[in-house]
C-alpha cells in the first residue's frame, strides 16, 4: 500500500484544437509528482502553467493513459469510480447553485455520494457547521457573499468524508478577510479529519503560510518542489545575494521569470475569462 | 507548515459523521438514486422560484386561446368529429413540454461554465446516471408545466378525462417525451459546446419538430415526405398517446410508449457519450 495520496508519473496532456491530432497545446509536459498522505500540498504557478489541467487529470475529468495518475493507489484511468469516492473537489468557478439554499446545495452532494436518508440531515448539518454556515444554511445561496459561497462549496466537498480534498484556486477574487476565513476552515477541518489537501493558487503568501510542501509549475512543468523553507534556502545557497527570498523570488529563480506584476500572466482567453468571471461573482 | 490560524468554531463543532465515508450504492440502485437526487433539485428550485412556471404558461395559453379558438370556428381541420380545441390541447401540452426540454442543454452548458457540472462529474455518478437524472428532472418540470396547460384547457372547456390512471399515463408520456428531447439537447450541447451555438440550433429544430408532427393537424393531411418525417418524429408518438389518453381518440398506446422509451434510451446513451466533452 502506498503512503502517497497522489502519484503522477510523466503526466502529459495536450489540448487538440480541431481535427488535427499532431497540433495542439501541450498544457502539461511530463509532470512527476507525489503528494503525501495527510499533507497540504500546493501547486503554484501563473495562469496557463498547467495547474488546473493537472488537477483535472487527478480528478478524472481528463482522460489519461493507465498508470500515469494514481490516487491512494487507484489508477484514475481504470478505477475512476473508486477514485471519485475518495475525492472532495472545489473547482475554480463559484459553483454553488444560487437557486437553492445552502442546505439544499450540500444535500445534493450527500445524495450523489449515497449518504443514507437516516443520517443525511445530521451529516449535512455537520458539514455546514464545520464551515460556520449553520445560521445561513436556509438562506438562498444566491444571497451569500463570495467567501460564504466558497465555504459552502467546502461543505459540499466535506459531506462525503473525502480522503483527498482538491481545491482549485479556492480564494481567487476574495478579499483578504474572506481568504483568511476560507483557509481557517480548511486548516481546522484538515486538523480534525487528517485528510490530504491538494490546492492550486497563485497567491504566494497563502502557499507560504498554509502548505506543507509546494510545487512550482510553469509552462506545463514542475520547476521546483519542496517545503517553502527548503525552496527558499535552496535559492539562498545558489544565490547568496538573494538575501531573504520570498516565494515569488523562488519562482523567479527557478523559472527565470516572476509570478507577479504581469510578468507571467499567461494562459489562454478561457483561463482569463474563468478567473475574471469568478472574481466578478465574488464581487 | 507554519502555524496557520484555526477557526475556533470549526474545531469545536461535531465532525463525527464527516470522518466516515458513506457506503456506496452499487448495481441497479445507482441510477434511480441519482434520478431522485436530480428531480429533487428541480422541484426545490421550482418551489423557490415559480416565475418560470408562470411565464412558460403564456405561450400555450396563447396557442389555445388564439389559434385553438379561431381554428375551432374555421372547421378547416378534419378532427374526426371532436372540436379542434380539444384536438389541439394534447398537442400544445406536448409542445410546451418539448420547449422546456429542448433548451435543457443550455442549462448543462451553464452548469459547465459555473463549475456545477464539473463537480458532479467528479462524484461517483456514472455519466449515464447523471444524464438520466437530468433527463427525468426535465420530465418532472414538464409534468408540472403540463398540469398548468391541462387546467388552462379545462377552463377553456376542453372535454378531457379525469381518470387518474389515464392522467398517470399522460404524466408518463410527458416525462418520456421530455426526457428524450432533453437528451437530444444535451447531446447537441456536447457537440457544439457553447450556449450561442446551441441556442441557434435549438431554435432551428424546435419549429420543424413541432410542425412536422401531428400536434396541430392529422398526419394524413401532410404531403408524403412530411408524413415520413412525422413518423420518425418522437413528438408525434407523444401527441398520439396524449390525445388517446386525454381525449379518447383512437391511439396506438403500446407503440407510442415503446417508441418514446426506445428514443429516450438512445438519447441517454448518446448524451452520456458526449457529456465528457463538456468537462474538458
Amino acid at each position: 500500500m502506498t503512503d502517497n495520496a497522489v502519484e503522477c508519473s510523466g503526466l502529459e496532456y495536450t489540448f487538440h484544437r480541431g481535427r488535427r491530432k499532431d497540433a495542439g497545446t501541450r498544457a502539461v509536459d511530463g509532470v512527476d509528482l507525489a503528494v503525501r498522505t495527510g499533507e497540504v500540498f500546493g501547486l503554484l504557478g501563473p495562469n496557463g502553467a498547467g495547474k488546473t489541467t493537472t488537477i483535472r487529470a487527478i480528478t478524472t475529468l481528463l482522460p489519461t493513459p493507465a498508470g500515469m495518475v494514481r490516487v491512494f493507489g487507484h489508477d484514475t484511468a481504470r478505477e475512476r469510480t473508486e477514485v471519485r469516492r475518495l475525492l472532495g473537489y472545489v473547482p475554480q468557478q463559484l459553483s454553488a447553485d444560487g437557486g437553492l439554499t445552502g442546505r439544499e446545495n450540500v444535500e445534493l452532494f450527500a445524495r450523489v455520494f449515497d449518504v443514507p436518508r437516516a443520517e443525511r440531515a445530521a451529516r449535512v448539518a455537520q458539514a455546514l457547521a464545520a464551515v460556520d454556515l449553520t445560521e445561513a444554511a436556509d438562506r438562498m445561496a444566491g444571497t451569500y457573499s463570495g467567501g460564504m459561497v466558497r465555504r459552502l462549496e467546502l461543505a459540499q466537498a466535506l459531506v462525503s468524508a473525502p480522503r483527498l480534498l482538491v481545491l482549485d484556486e479556492p480564494t481567487v477574487g476574495l478579499d483578504p478577510i474572506a481568504r483568511a476565513g476560507v483557509w481557517e476552515r480548511v486548516d481546522a477541518v484538515r486538523r480534525a479529519t487528517g485528510m490530504t489537501v491538494l490546492v492550486t493558487t497563485h497567491y504566494m503568501d497563502e502557499a507560504d503560510r498554509h502548505c506543507d510542501r509546494i510545487a512550482l509549475m510553469d509552462r506545463g512543468r514542475i520547476r521546483a518542489l519542496g517545503t517553502p523553507e527548503e525552496l527558499k534556502s535552496r535559492v539562498r545557497e545558489q544565490d547568496p545575494a538573494a538575501g531573504d527570498p520570498s516565494l515569488d523570488d523562488v519562482f523567479r529563480h527557478f523559472s527565470g521569470r516572476g509570478l507577479t506584476r504581469g510578468e507571467a500572466t499567461e494562459g489562454d482567453i478561457g483561463d482569463v475569462r474563468r478567473t475574471r468571471r469568478t472574481a466578478g461573482r465574488v464581487g | 507548515m507554519s502555524g496557520a490560524p484555526v477557526a475556533p468554531q470549526a474545531e469545536s463543532v461535531e465532525l463525527g459523521l464527516l470522518l466516515v465515508p458513506p457506503r456506496a450504492r452499487t448495481g441497479w440502485r445507482v441510477v434511480p438514486a441519482r434520478v431522485v437526487a436530480m428531480c429533487t433539485v428541480e422541484l426545490q428550485k421550482l418551489r423557490h422560484d415559480r416565475t418560470e412556471l408562470y411565464t412558460r404558461a403564456v405561450q400555450p395559453a396563447l396557442w389555445l386561446l388564439i389559434f385553438g379558438e379561431t381554428f375551432t370556428r374555421l372547421r378547416a381541420v378534419p378532427t374526426g368529429g371532436i372540436p379542434y380545441l380539444d384536438y389541439l390541447a394534447p398537442g400544445i401540452i406536448a409542445q410546451s413540454a418539448m420547449f422546456i426540454a429542448i433548451f435543457y442543454g443550455i442549462m448543462i452548458i451553464w452548469e459547465r461554465d459555473s463549475g456545477v457540472l464539473t463537480k458532479l462529474l467528479v462524484t461517483p455518478t456514472p455519466r449515464a446516471a447523471l444524464v438520466t437524472g437530468k433527463a427525468f428532472a426535465a420530465g418532472v418540470k414538464a409534468v408540472i408545466q403540463a398540469a398548468v396547460v391541462v387546467v388552462l384547457a379545462a377552463v377553456l372547456g376542453v372535454g378531457m378525462t379525469w381518470n387518474p390512471l389515464r392522467l398517470l399515463g399522460v404524466a408518463a408520456a410527458v416525462v418520456l417525451g421530455s426526457a428524450f428531447f432533453s437528451c437530444l439537447s444535451m447531446a447537441i450541447a456536447g457537440v457544439v459546446l457553447t450556449r450561442d451555438r446551441l441556442m441557434g440550433i435549438g431554435q432551428a429544430i424546435t419549429m420543424p419538430l413541432f410542425f412536422g408532427s401531428n400536434a396541430l393537424y392529422p398526419v394524413e393531411l401532410m404531403p408524403g415526405w412530411l408524413q415520413a418525417v412525422s413518423r420518425a418524429n418522437p413528438l408525434s408518438y407523444q401527441v398520439d398517446a396524449l390525445r388517446g389518453l386525454l381525449i379518447g381518440t383512437p391511439a396506438h398506446l403500446p407503440l407510442d410508449f415503446a417508441v418514446l422509451a426506445l428514443a429516450t434510451a438512445a438519447g441517454i446513451t448518446v448524451a452520456s457519450g458526449l457529456l465528457g466533452r463538456l468537462a474538458r
